[in-house]
């Protein structure tokens, strides 16, 4: 039973992982209409930017997940304004395949720069082993990535709902042409969207690799999980990929447990299984 | 009496809170040449939305040639003998004419679904789709990619596809609309020699192609027909001056 | 302007389904090539598979405009079953590539009704989901497949009862290269039918197919199976020749590979997959021979430069070459 307890908490953590890093793909492939592959490359732009300043460069870990999302905002920005938002009027397919592109050159440079190996990632005390709390021993590092993950789904929340730069977006997402004629500068706007995304997948990246390891191949390894998150979730909706994303996170984790040799096959027949009967997606509106 | 070409029964549409088509029953009689007119969000498109499948009625029903269609999709209505064009021009753009028509004259004769049957080996559903394509007077342009068409024979095309399927009702929607005046005339001779066991409904806001054409005229307003009658009835009805003749203008 | 007469009209539906010189060109050089690079015989052999499993692609994409994310679930599918056949004592191979076929060709039936009946982004994902699931099936049961190692003993019978596979893959190239050629003018039967117009259609404007009668969920159905099982008849080609089957087969790599073969090679043309797949599995030689992360750059940075700037692919760029040379004869 605790053991389960256990179970269900990384699964939860998980989730949170997957949601930060899938949400950003929510955001530009709903917003935007842009298939952007290369979205795990930025989560692993993220992951090595951590990785390297806490193992190379010393830094204390906070400081180091806040540069990873920088610096992941700032590739992700750079992209963005040389070359994926001159596909925005493009066909599905070319930019599926312009973000592919940029996923194997993504690979061969880390490969290149870092090398191939595994990365590890060595996280603070506090945050090592177990905590103590009466009969239940919880992993501090899991509880870490819920806590985190709550607070920065609460202030996404806030931004996108609150705020009059999440009032823009909502209102691009509606009708791109009227929030524009209403004098709003949708492009600019969608670059800070794009950063933002990126930053988030940046943190996700970075947050993930104690759970999942980091090595170049992650960008196409991971890619598939984020599609399908955001998929299931529904196109565009962050309430739906964060549903998806806890599903998944869960059925992952406890499927893996309970069901070791069939693996992440449960994961896919799921999706494969939700998108056949909502193939809008758990909250998407049908377009 | 025999069934009407075309009947809808107490046909209604929501979205949501909103109900665009409510109550409609129309009879479209064998043969017929019947307009629908209306203001602008009368309910027209969704009419001929309803009655081609593509959105399905809230209650109601629709009868083609006495046999209820509500439940088929829009290939098996079209079989069945629906035929519409398109208000806005919905072509293949990089495929020629003779080819779009060939695909809808293939489908009638049954060539479907054989994969390995050579379409050039079949000269019959050439000759067929030629022979449409000269009855609308398309056949100078039958060779070119659509999209390199002007306009007005793109319309043209239009209503060769929608014979290519020897419909026995035909809906017009808006046949005239944004065909230039210089490529009016042939698209008139067009509509005029559609074949007269042919049953027509047609939308269109140009009264005078209403007028020229309609035996009979029924108003749609707020999603409900307001009357019916020949198109004198029509012209001469007060409250149909008043909501619809009189402000438009045209 | 002259008048279009019957006889002109019927000459171009003809003319339409005639070959055009780059597929002779690339038929008669891929039997060429036997001759002048007889150390190469395993490569070209694996370019003719390739451009048949691009080809299959092209099908949906290029004429049906429907894409799939997935397609190496069935290339991987009939590479197993013709493997499995051949590892369990049935080596025949004509019968070997009928099986890949045939358990290809159900599979894509039994997921084309659910394909059929969904749009846009969703066609991608339930595609990619049924390749993953394919993917992760095939790795949990070793017992069957070999897992990680790949399925071995794959003894093949002499093609035919007369032509033993031999070590330097001669009787390989010549049999990939008449089933390639074979599925290859089935294919163009295809795609030059009612049915292939109907496809066309779709991609053209797909919610005006339905008014014309033409049931579009009956020609993806079609199309999807048809697809799934020459796809599945590659896949058995290459288990045949290589007389291993690995699970990268089944990979999300290989369903991406086919797409960028098809875009390299020119999409909505048949011959494009092949003139993909031998640029695309000649650089890789060449690249990953250098390096193997040289060839991911490489591959990367070309689909970014394809995308931005070259239109249609080689068969594009080709055939608007000959038509600025025809240009320029007219001219003189």
């Amino acid at each position: 039973m605790l053991g389960l307890v256990n179970i269900l908490i990384g699964g939860i953590a998980y989730g949170f992982v997957l949601f930060l890093m899938a949400g950003g793909l929510s955001i530009t492939l709903g917003l935007m209409g842009f298939a952007n592959m290369a979205h795990a490359a930025l989560a692993m732009v993220g992951g090595y930017t951590a990785a390297l300043l806490i193992g190379k460069a010393g830094w204390p870990f906070l400081a180091a997940l806040a540069m990873a999302g920088v610096t992941a905002a700032l590739v992700g920005a750079v992209l963005e304004r040389t070359l994926f938002r001159r596909l925005y009027q493009a066909s599905e397919l070319e930019q599926v395949l312009l973000t592919i592109g940029v996923v194997y050159v993504a690979i061969a440079a880390a490969t290149y720069l870092v090398g191939p190996e595994q990365m590890a990632i060595t996280v603070p005390a506090w945050l090592d082993g177990n905590l103590r709390l009466g009969p239940i021993d919880l992993n501090r590092y899991r509880l870490f990535l819920i806590g985190s993950g709550v607070a920065l789904l609460l202030s996404l929340v806030h931004l996108i709902e609150h705020t009059t730069f999440g009032a823009k977006i909502r209102a691009a997402v509606f009708n791109r042409r009227m929030t524009a004629s209403c004098g709003i500068d949708v492009d600019k706007l969608y670059a800070l969207a794009f950063a933002l995304g990126s930053a988030l997948a940046g943190l996700g990246g970075a947050l993930s690799i104690k759970l999942l390891g980091l090595d170049p191949n992650f960008p196409i390894k991971f890619l598939t999980e984020l599609l399908i998150v955001v998929s299931v979730g529904g196109l565009g909706s962050l309430r739906g990929t964060f549903l998806a994303a806890m599903l998944f996170g869960i059925i992952d984790v406890v499927g893996k447990y309970l069901l070791p040799e069939i693996g992440a096959f449960i994961i896919y027949a799921t999706a494969l299984a939700l998108l056949t009967v909502r193939p809008q997606g758990l909250v998407g509106r049908l377009r | 009496m025999t069934a009407a070409a075309l009947e809808t029964r107490m046909l209604c549409k929501q979205f949501g809170a909103l109900q665009v088509t409510n109550g409609v029953s129309l009879r479209l009689k064998a043969g017929g040449r019947q307009a629908l007119i209306g203001p602008n969000g009368a309910g027209k498109s969704t009419l001929i939305n309803l009655l081609t499948g593509v959105l399905a009625p809230s209650s109601g029903s629709i009868l083609l040639e006495g046999a209820p269609i509500d439940r088929l999709t829009t290939d098996q209505r079209v079989t069945r003998g629906l035929g519409r064009t398109f208000q806005v021009n919905a072509l293949f753009p990089y495929l020629t004419p003779l080819e779009s028509i060939m695909l809808a004259v293939a489908r009638r004769n049954g060539r479907l679904g054989k994969p390995l049957l050579a379409l050039h080996r079949q000269s019959d559903t050439t000759d067929e789709a030629f022979a449409l394509a000269r009855s609308v007077g398309l056949e100078r342009d039958c060779l070119r990619p659509t999209a390199e068409l002007p306009y007005g024979r793109q319309r043209l095309l239009e209503i060769a596809l929608a014979l290519a399927g020897q419909p026995r009702v035909l809906l017009l929607d808006e046949p005239a609309a944004g065909v230039p005046a210089g490529e009016s005339f042939e698209l008139m001779q067009a509509i005029e020699a559609l074949p007269r066991d042919v049953a027509i409904l047609f939308i269109e806001h140009d009264m005078d192609l209403v007028f020229r054409f309609a035996e009979t005229i029924t108003v749609l307003v707020a999603g409900t027909v307001l009357c019916e009658g020949t198109p004198g009835e029509i012209a001469r009805d007060p409250e149909v001056r008043r909501v619809y003749l009189g402000n438009d203008g045209d | 302007m002259s008048d279009v007469t019957l006889d002109l009209a019927r000459m171009m539906v003809a003319r339409r389904a005639r070959w055009t010189t780059i597929e002779i060109i690339f038929w008669v050089a891929a039997a060429a090539s036997y001759f002048l690079f007889p150390t190469k015989l395993v490569l070209l052999t694996q370019i003719l598979i390739g451009g048949l499993f691009a080809m299959s692609l092209d099908l949906l994409l290029g004429y049906g405009g429907i894409p799939s994310f997935g397609h190496a679930a069935f290339f991987g599918l009939g590479a197993y079953a013709a493997g499995l056949l051949a590892a369990h004592g049935w080596g025949e191979p004509v019968s070997g590539v009928f099986a890949g076929g045939a358990a290809a060709g159900s599979l894509g039936f039994a997921f084309s009704a659910v394909i059929a009946r969904v749009r846009g982004a969703a066609v991608l994902m339930v595609t990619l989901c049924i390749g993953l699931l394919l993917f992760e099936a095939a790795s949990r049961m070793p017992w069957l497949t070999g897992g990680d190692t790949g399925l071995q003993g794959i003894e093949m019978w002499p093609l035919l009862g007369l032509f033993e596979f031999d070590l330097f893959g001669r009787t390989g190239f010549w049999y990939a290269y008449a089933t390639a050629f074979l599925l290859y003018l089935a294919a163009r039967r295809y795609v030059h039918s009612p049915e292939g117009l109907a496809l066309k259609g779709m991609r053209e404007n797909h919610d005006r197919v339905p008014m014309l009668g033409v049931s579009t969920v009956r020609r993806k159905m079609i199309a999807f199976t048809i697809s799934a099982t020459i796809a599945g008849m590659a896949g058995a080609l290459l288990a045949q020749t290589t007389q291993i089957v690995a699970l990268e087969t089944l990979s999300f790599e290989r369903s991406v590979a086919a797409l960028v073969m098809l875009i390299v090679g020119g999409i909505g043309t048949l011959i494009g997959g092949f003139l993909g797949a031998a640029t695309f599995i000649w650089l890789r030689d060449v690249l990953s021979a250098l390096h193997p992360v040289y060839w991911m750059f490489w591959l990367g940075l070309a689909l970014i430069a394809l995308v931005l700037m070259a239109r249609g692919g080689l068969v594009g760029a080709l055939s608007r070459l000959t038509a600025r040379l025809a240009r320029v004869r007219t001219m003189r």
